[in-house]
């Protein structure tokens, strides 16, 4: 197989503020043209380079980001359809795709008005169709009032607790640590609402064992990056980011989440290895992991499932400051989709590009070098890259 | 008669027999003819052998809690008024598991490998649905 370690970059970061109030001002497209186009800005080049287009299922088409951005030789456009995944999944292809010729430079946007529009809550919940297993959603879960993301998981959370002892203020550590980083960033939609683990504690229960802070938020934003050769970027102004091992995979079966043999493989049990091979260096070598957090029991699983942890051993390794910056596996610096905002996990890759570029600011680790950013959608998807700089 | 107001399946296809056989009182899935493997959600090839023969058999209906989640907020308009609620997963004897719920117990009773049996209840005259009880 020919391997991509290196030989891609990531150029370009942009963003618009993370907001959880009525109306940005701006439609689900006009936040992403305002991302894409800052993220082609960072990169420093013209919008006119850029001809490669990835747009996150189901919030926008290539079509007509290129209209509106000007982009006239649109020659590579596709979308991964794994919802949460995407992101990083297209990373990969991006990769493949500006390797291999296919494109010089690939654009890859995600926002929505997922508060002041249509409520991330609602937008499975009373339309499955968009998703892979929609017709089984429909047919077997949702007559039984299995409607949601946070109620599939939770079926997972619980059997982990049952099998492992994992424990409610296991899932707290996650959540207060997600929010401690979230101080330390002024564009965090949580940022100067600290939260204690008694806080998380007294949170309402939303569908046991999931707490109100278990549960990420809802939030309208955009992010966007920019993907080109590493050959190309080394002529860019800002300081390339490189790909060294991308992958992503799904679970067994990925459109039902009740007959699985393992109930807590994920797409991302595939898809660990594979980078992690790729990029010939291990979980122990990395210095920060930015996970994709819709839940905090996912992000404990996918701890396990990358390797940081062994299986039933994410509840421990969770706790005594391990996850937070200055321990040993800072996750979600940020503060994520729990504390920063839901971008659909895109700020994720974001922000792991801030921290190899050494542009954190207060929440920068020291000496960042090796970064992890995974990504999880519908029913279990996953997608993991390891970045460097 | 007050209406439904939950969701419902699409009586289509493989679900339209899946659920026919409830409204008789059956609790039946697929059984491969080839290797003799169960299987649920419906499919139409037996993903072990990839064999299209098989026939509809009967579950003993027995079986125990795999897992379940307490609803505290609903997040669909049909389930507005029935929290707290319980979906449940119960597997059974034969191996497959289904996404369920009690009928006979509160969320605060459920505990993983409870042992539970089918029960039907007719929610409208199309459809029947699969539900278990303590057993
Ligand atoms: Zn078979």
């Amino acid at each position: 197989m020919m391997n991509l370690k290196d030989k891609a970059c990531i150029v370009g970061i942009g963003e618009t503020p993370y907001v959880r109030k009525p109306g940005s001002g701006l439609t689900q497209l006009g936040l992403q043209l305002l991302a894409a186009r800052r993220a082609v800005d960072d990169a420093g080049v013209s919008l006119k380079d850029v001809d490669g287009l990835m747009p996150f299922p189901n919030l926008g088409n290539a079509e007509e980001f290129a209209a509106n951005l000007g982009i006239e030789n649109l020659r590579f456009a596709t979308t991964v359809h794994t919802g949460g995944a995407a992101p990083v999944a297209s990373l990969r292809i991006a990769a493949m795709a500006v390797c291999c010729g296919a494109a010089n430079a690939v654009l890859i946007p995600a926002g929505w008005n997922g508060y002041s529009g249509s409520r991330a809550r609602q937008t499975v919940s009373q339309d499955v169709s968009s998703l892979p297993g929609g017709g089984i959603a429909r047919d077997y879960y949702l007559p039984f009032g299995l409607t949601a993301p946070p109620q599939w998981y939770s079926l997972m959370a619980r059997r982990h607790m049952h099998d492992f002892g994992t424990t409610a203020e296991q899932l707290g550590a996650i959540a207060v640590a997600m929010r401690k980083h979230a101080q330390l960033n002024p564009n965090a939609v949580m940022h100067g609402k600290p939260m204690t683990l008694d806080d998380y504690m007294a949170s309402p229960m939303i569908t046991d064992p999931y707490r109100l802070f278990d549960c990420c938020l809802e939030t309208d934003g955009a992010a966007a990056v920019l993907v080109t050769t590493t050959e190309r970027a080394r002529d860019l102004g800002k300081k390339p980011v490189s790909i060294m091992g991308v992958a992503s995979g799904q679970p067994y079966p990925a459109d039902e989440i009740t007959n699985r043999k393992d109930i807590f493989q994920t797409g991302l049990t595939i898809a660990a290895p594979e980078a992690f091979a790729a990029a010939g260096v291990k979980p122990k070598d990395i210095d920060f992991a930015e996970i994709y957090d819709c839940f905090t029991f996912e992000v404990l699983q996918q701890l396990e499932e990358t390797g940081f942890c062994e299986r039933g051993g994410g509840g421990a390794f969770v706790e005594g400051g391990r996850i937070e910056i200055g321990g040993e596996l800072p996750v979600n610096t940020h503060g994520g989709l729990l504390s920063e905002a839901h971008v659909l996990g895109m700020n994720h890759i974001v922000e792991a590009v801030k921290q190899l570029r050494g542009e954190a600011g207060d929440r920068q680790v020291a000496e960042a070098e090796l970064g992890v950013v995974t990504g999880w959608g519908d029913f279990g998807d996953g997608s993991l890259a390891i970045l460097r700089n | 008669m007050s209406e439904y107001k939950k969701p419902l399946p699409e009586l289509d296809g493989l679900t339209a027999e899946f659920y026919g056989w409830c409204k008789k009182g059956e609790l039946r899935f697929q059984r491969c003819l080839s290797c003799n493997g169960w299987r649920h959600v419906p499919r139409e090839m037996c993903p072990e052998c990839a064999s299209t023969d098989w026939e509809w058999q009967r579950s003993s209906g027995k079986g125990k809690i795999f897992t379940w989640t307490v609803a505290e907020r609903p997040m669909h308009p049909g389930f507005a008024d029935a929290a707290p609620y319980a979906p449940v997963v119960v597997e059974l004897e034969e191996g497959v598991r289904v996404l369920t719920e009690m009928t006979d117990c509160m969320p605060s009773d459920l505990v993983i490998d409870m042992p539970v049996e089918v029960t039907f209840e007719a929610v409208t005259p199309e459809v029947t649905l699969p539900k278990f009880k303590k057993s």
